[in-house]
């Protein structure tokens, strides 16, 4: 067992080997081990945030035509650490009579319900934080705990705009998580459990965005939903309404949402890549498990990179739509799939990858020109009328007198 | 197993620390001026009217009703998932009749216009 | 003392603070705050019994969505944060002394059964959550609970939509 073939162990060993050294018990070894492995694992997710959102600030600039920071170092790389020195030294308003703990709570609650998501997603073959054997179901709870901050964020601000926009954007994230938990439910099915790694070992044969790539985009879309990210970003919409829940915090503690915002696109990415892309699976990733993390980085790019294409191309949707969207949409789509898929998956004989492949994907296919063909047999009936404009009487020039 | 869950706590601690400690660093940074004006509630520049409580539409409560509703039924088909690729086909057709079953609930508040937005 | 029992030890006292600190809040927020912190001690106990299925259920059920049901409840009431005074009416001696009786009670019953100091026969299972899904459907064990349960769950979301829906015209 060399550091390449197995990192964590021998890392665990040196560390472990050194604190028993200094005469500490096994149960006490464990702990500081997990204590500070959990410690560099998240520091090091949160300060990669700082370089992901100078990353999503060139993309969008580039999405529009213009450049992005390019003004601090080279291609503006330090811009983001500029910001978090200005944020870091804003005051602290806190309006009169909010509820201190609540309000003091909400932006920490927020962080923590995407950072602790990063303890179950396996970046290698052993570099992983815990490979839980409900991984899947743990990344959802996770997920509510950060609607809890948002709900208290809004109420504890004293602000009618904060409540209501608080408790508009949990309405929102409650309805999208229908959907999202449904399609997390197909990639549980085909590989017999819910740990990640496990789900990661058994897309050996064929990744699963093949077996079910309808699940995998109600996947994404809820994804990006739950994130409030453009086009669902009706919550926050920074460049038009007051900012909805968040409107009474500033500094850090607002600049506290905005951190679990970009690291909660990053994490969709690695989930999306984990879950429906193969992981970290590639050439040599089960001997040499830092080469997972690069293939699993590099899947995630994709993702990560059509999430701001879409930030930066599609407009808002207004709220009504959003949740017919769901409802309507989404919910029974993600249940029909799950229905057909099992029935599918069980109907063709065991074994044959390609004949189940192709059969799945002509389930995925049906299930997609249904869809859309109901979609437009139905959502034309809420089409506006477009009136033709009355012809207006317009001066003319000739109509005019030859006074002039 | 154990292990795990102790990672598992330890992280939560950890990420719920970090900001925390964050929040706390710039607290200390940052210049400290209040101001009865700084302190009111922000309502676009004008002052407040009205008590800050306000009632909200029952519409939240629904959505969240049904959210709770298929949640639970979730939790009901992770563990058959689970145990999917050891079963006969009996046991997958129960499924699809307990997805059925509430896939109808989704049709009937479909209908009754309680998913609209108002 | 073992680890394990200190740590039991611990979240059981913050899950029975909080629990009574959910009936004795003077504002009702508050009390749904506390409510969840009561839930999450709850599921950190079901953690520490090896059941982890069931306690990522407790996170995910009822601090994801009965919480915020029962907040988003109390936000359809007038009262959500009025200080409504001092949670103990006169007769909370009486009230105390029926608590203590039933403690009382329950103890001697638990401690004179022969079981109570006997380590359970059960270990972590890798299993278990596999077995569960199997008795789940198996026509010998749990399927009609299971589709019982469908059935309730649909009973639920058609009386809550009835009732909701003959309301809508008129608000309070």
């Amino acid at each position: 067992m060399s550091f390449w073939t197995d990192p964590m162990a021998v890392i665990a060993n040196l560390i472990g080997g050194w604190l028993a050294g200094l005469g500490m018990t096994e149960g006490w070894v464990t702990f500081v081990l997990s204590f500070l492995g959990a410690g560099v694992y998240a520091l090091l997710v949160m300060l990669t945030v700082v370089l992901l959102i100078w990353v999503e600030r060139k993309l969008l600039g580039r999405f529009q035509d213009r450049l992005g920071p390019n003004r601090l170092g080279p291609w503006g790389i330090f811009q983001t650490i500029a910001d978090m020195l200005k944020i870091f030294t804003k005051e602290y308003i806190t309006p009169n009579g909010v509820d201190k703990v609540p309000y003091n709570l909400a932006p920490i609650l927020a962080v923590a319900g995407v950072l602790s998501v990063w303890a179950v997603i396996p970046l290698g073959a052993t570099i992983l934080g815990a490979n839980l054997n409900v991984g899947v179901l743990y990344v959802v709870a996770i997920g509510a705990i950060g609607e809890l901050g948002i709900i208290l964020a809004g109420w504890s601000s004293r602000n009618k705009f904060a409540t209501l926009g608080g408790f508009r954007a949990v309405a929102l994230l409650v309805s999208y998580e229908v959907p999202l938990v449904v399609s997390l439910i197909i990639p549980v099915l085909f590989s017999g459990s819910m740990g990640m790694n496990n789900i990661v070992h058994a897309q050996k044969d064929i990744w699963y965005i093949v077996l079910a790539p309808v699940a995998a985009l109600i996947f994404l879309i809820t994804s990006i939903a739950e994130n409030g990210r453009a086009p669902f970003d009706l919550t926050e919409a920074d460049s038009e309404i007051v900012a909805g829940f968040n409107v009474e915090y500033s500094g850090l503690k607002f600049g506290m949402y905005y951190v679990a915002d970009f690291m909660h696109t990053f994490t969709i990415a690695f989930l999306f890549s984990t879950l429906w892309l193969g992981g970290w699976l590639g050439p040599w990733a089960e001997k040499y498990p830092m080469l997972g993390i690069f293939y699993t980085a590099f899947k995630a790019w994709f993702i990560y990179f059509t999430i701001i294409w879409l930030r930066g191309s599609l407009p808002r949707f207004r709220i009504d739509q959003m949740i017919n969207l769901n409802w309507k949409v989404l919910t029974p789509l993600a249940l029909v799939l799950l229905m057909m898929t099992a029935i599918v998956n069980r109907l063709v004989p065991e074994g044959m990858l390609v004949v189940r492949t192709l059969a799945l994907l002509a389930v995925n296919g049906i299930l997609l020109v249904g869809t859309s063909w109901l979609l437009n047999k139905f959502a034309g009936r809420n089409k506006r009328v477009v009136v033709a404009p009355e012809p207006r009487p317009v001066a003319r020039p000739e109509q005019i007198s030859s006074e002039s | 197993m154990l292990n795990d869950w102790l990672y598992i706590g330890l992280f939560v601690f950890i990420s719920m620390a970090l900001p925390a400690i964050a929040i706390f660093a710039a607290g200390l940074l940052s210049p400290k001026k209040p101001n009865p004006i700084k302190s009111t509630s922000y309502e676009c520049g004008i002052e407040t009217v009205g008590p800050s409580w306000v009632q909200f539409k029952a519409q939240y409560y629904i959505y969240a009703l049904v959210f709770l509703v298929f949640d639970v039924e979730t939790i009901f088909l992770f563990p058959w998932a689970v145990a999917y690729n050891q079963l006969t086909l009996f046991g997958i057709i129960e499924a699809v009749l307990f997805i059925l079953i509430l896939l109808s609930g989704l049709l009937y508040a479909w209908k009754k216009g309680a998913l609209e937005w108002m | 003392m073992t680890a394990l029992q200190i740590i039991f030890l611990f979240i059981a006292a913050i899950t029975l603070a909080s629990a009574v600190m959910v009936v004795s809040a003077r504002r009702m927020m508050h009390a749904a705050l506390w409510l969840v912190l009561a839930l999450a001690g709850v599921a950190v106990i079901f953690a520490m019994l090896d059941a982890g299925f069931f306690a990522i259920v407790q996170v995910l059920v009822y601090i994801g969505a009965i919480s915020i049901l029962i907040i988003f409840a109390i936000m359809l009431t007038r009262k959500a944060m009025e200080d409504v005074g001092p949670q103990l009416n006169r007769g909370w001696w009486l009230a105390a002394l029926a608590v203590v009786g039933v403690f009382a009670g329950l103890a001697v019953v638990i401690v004179s059964w022969p079981g109570v100091m006997a380590t359970a026969g059960v270990g972590p299972d890798a299993d278990a959550i596999v077995n569960f899904g199997k008795d789940l459907v198996d026509p010998d064990k749990y399927v009609m609970p299971f589709e019982v349960a469908s059935v309730m769950l649909l009973a639920a979301l058609i009386g809550a939509i009835y009732v909701s829906v003959e309301h809508k015209g008129g608000q309070p």
